[in-house]
């Protein structure tokens, strides 16, 4: 047994001797308060499970009133934003391919004569449904809405075709994702996630790490360059970072059966600028970071509103205007849209520039940060 | 404050190729200076000793002179090689052992050592490399990790990574801090070799008997050189009178010389103390009234330490 008892004193000791460490330490204490105002701001005002006002692009063979009170209908129900109105259906399908609009809606020649004769005409809805989160509730919206919308212009003789089932029928196609599986979904998703995680935080360190034990001195003394020691740092992570992507690639194949449509040599192909984009920033932090702590810190507080705003765990589009600027911002965004086009919609190269330039622009702007902050010298 | 160039008269020359040629060399940090205005011409071949006390700007000086730092003012070169605008050639031709360890303790030897030799592209790397163990006596240890290494043998590995490329000029910052008197004795053996062989090291430290070993010295405190040259000349230079006295109470005796005029300093030295004065006459006058029994008084040649700690304390007056 020991001689001494607990003493109060000395805990205050350390309490305060915490304390006054933790005040020094102003990154970790900006963190300690700024991750969780970030976590509220994103869970409180960003996330939003019901998305409204997708991006829709109508194809209108019939101009007619009914065509005209369908299109006010949809309007009104504040899911569907019209970003596109084309008279045929070529005009619009690389729209769907690309990401651009969530549905094409196609009201077909003859519908105003076919619903007045009592036909019940139908209305073609293709949705994309990679993400069967994203489109659940305006498909019932657009469901209820072709059962009544019509029933203000039956007037008349045409009273009789008001009520169930509806003036018109809609006939749903759902692409890319026809069974709605959410794994399709999650798990090209994941790919990106998993790669954003290791790969920012293990860069991160990598530097920090030569600080903090004080090899970078050292480094600095030889004829080194700085970038010859980034990409030195960098080349061994892309490596780690193919094999996370051929881990879960495989896993994606034969355990949850994700559907694979494109080219899995673009999509390893492409995936280097990914791998690109997350070491920039992981880099960049360990030259910000003064130890191994705040530059974790510093991961996860990139980390949280990749996962959050990118669209993985939430529809992007159901985010207010400023959430989903920030995610368009990020490179797990645009990455998600490349990897879940390419497995589950078969796109090719052309389909997917518009979701590679944003992310080499990222690069580019983050690498430059982060050999300018790389000091060669020790002032 | 001033750039006031402090250049001091150098020993006979060895070899009149300078190796390092700076003068007024300057680094603040924010408000405060850390090196004022340094001037400093070493040889091919020398070992140049650097002291001062602790923040005296020692490292900071050396740093400039391998390109780790950008002085704010000052000019010459290093190597033949421009300071201000060459330290990437500076860069290949010094070796610069820092004060704390820094190479990979999760390496081995042999990997740390391939590593900085493939970083300097050294020719013939692998030999280079089984060379530099076996001559420091570390082959055995090879495949032995850098971190669980004591003290004494981190030194030699960082002495071997430090001269694997061959350099012209050999930074050392205070390579023996922490190591046994015996390691520290072969160390000194193979840095005279070295010098003897063309090598040029310019070296801080904090022990006197290295300060002796070293062909010249330099002595800077606050950023300002205060003396250099030959360890005779500084020592002459300081124009030190020191009396040794012993005899019962010293503590006490101490604490009275002290506040003399004349006295510049009192130091305990074992069983005696060693007071310094700077006008033999006035130290003379200021310890008369305790020349007798029981104290015993014995002049004594001033040493090193007596004339560093004089002017340590100098300097405070005038810098503070």
């Amino acid at each position: 047994m020991s001689g001494t008892r607990f003493s109060f004193k000395r805990l205050w000791a350390v309490v305060v001797k915490e304390f006054i460490q933790m005040r020094r330490d102003r990154l970790t204490f900006g963190m300690m308060v700024g991750i969780p105002l970030m976590q509220l701001m994103l869970f409180g005002f960003a996330i939003n499970s019901d998305p409204k006002h997708l991006p829709t692009a109508i194809i209108v063979q019939d101009h007619s009133p009914f065509s005209r009170t369908f299109i006010w209908g949809l309007r009104n129900s504040r899911y569907f934003d019209l970003v596109e109105v084309a008279d045929s259906e070529a005009e619009v399908q690389f729209l769907l391919d690309e990401g651009e609009v969530q549905f094409v809606i196609h009201i077909p020649e003859d519908f105003s004569r076919q619903l007045i004769r009592g036909e019940r005409p139908k209305l073609l809805l293709q949705a994309d449904a990679t993400d069967p989160a994203a489109t659940g509730n305006a498909i019932a919206a657009i469901n209820t809405l072709v059962t009544t919308v019509f029933d203000r212009d039956l007037k008349g003789p045409l009273q009789k075709l008001r009520g169930r089932p509806g003036a018109a029928e809609l006939q749903i196609h759902k692409h890319y994702n026809q069974e709605g599986k959410t794994q399709y979904n999650i798990v090209p998703g994941l790919m990106g996630v998993v790669l954003t995680m290791t790969m920012i935080v293990i860069t991160a360190l990598a530097i920090t790490r030569e600080r903090e034990r004080g090899t970078m001195e050292n480094l600095l003394a030889t004829p080194a360059r700085p970038a010859e020691v980034m990409f030195g740092k960098i080349i061994p992570y892309i490596m780690v970072g193919y094999i996370q992507t051929v881990l879960i690639l495989l896993a994606a194949k034969f355990l949850f059966q994700v559907p694979m449509l494109g080219s899995i040599p673009l999509l390893l192909g492409l995936i280097i600028l990914f791998i690109a984009a997350n070491l920039a920033v992981g880099i960049t932090f360990s030259t910000i970071a003064k130890n191994q702590l705040q530059a974790m810190q510093m991961s996860f507080f990139f980390f949280l509103p990749s996962i959050l705003l990118s669209g993985f765990m939430f529809p992007f589009r159901g985010m207010p205007g400023w959430a989903q600027h920030i995610g368009s911002a990020l490179p797990l965004t645009h990455f998600l849209r490349l990897v879940r086009g390419i497995l589950l919609k078969g796109n090719g190269l052309a389909e997917s520039v518009t979701h590679i330039w944003p992310i080499a622009i990222f690069v580019a702007v983050v690498m430059t940060i982060g050999i300018k902050r790389y000091r060669q010298t020790l002032d | 404050m001033e750039s006031n160039e402090q250049i001091i008269a150098a020993a006979p020359p060895r070899d009149t190729e300078l190796v390092i040629d700076v003068s007024g060399i300057t680094k603040r940090f924010g408000a405060q200076t850390v090196v004022n205005g340094i001037g400093m011409h070493v040889r091919r071949g020398e070992i140049y000793g650097f002291l001062g006390p602790n923040g005296s700007g020692k490292t900071t000086f050396l740093r400039m002179l391998c390109g780790l730092l950008k002085p704010d003012a000052g000019k010459g070169t290093c190597l033949g090689y421009d300071i201000l605008h060459q330290s990437d050639e500076i860069k290949k031709h010094v070796g610069y052992m820092t004060q704390k360890f820094s190479y990979y303790e999760d390496l081995n030897l042999e990997e740390n050592l391939d590593f900085i030799a493939r970083i300097y592209q050294v020719q013939n790397r692998r030999q280079a490399v089984k060379d530099s163990l076996e001559k420091l006596g570390l082959y055995a240890r090879r495949k032995q990790l850098a971190g669980q290494l004591s003290g004494g043998w981190k030194q030699r590995l960082a002495l071997a990574a430090s001269l694997i490329h061959t350099p012209d000029l050999l930074l050392l910052d205070e390579p023996t801090a922490g190591v046994d008197p015996k390691a520290r004795r072969d160390f000194w053996e193979e840095i005279h070799q070295l010098a003897a062989a063309g090598l040029t090291v310019l070296i801080t430290t904090h022990y006197m008997d290295e300060a002796e070993r070293c062909h010249r010295i330099a002595y800077l405190a606050y950023g300002n050189l205060l003396t250099s040259g030959t360890v005779e000349e500084v020592v002459t230079g300081a124009k030190l009178t020191t009396w040794e006295v012993a005899g019962p109470d010293l503590a006490s005796l101490a604490g009275e010389l002290r506040h003399k005029d004349g006295v510049t300093q009192v130091v305990a030295f074992g069983n005696t103390l060693h007071v310094s004065g700077e006008q033999e006459t006035e130290l003379r006058k200021a310890v008369e009234p305790w020349m007798k029994a029981p104290y015993r008084w014995k002049q004594v040649e001033s040493s090193l330490e007596d004339v560093f700690i004089s002017l340590m304390e100098q300097s405070q007056d005038n810098f503070k």
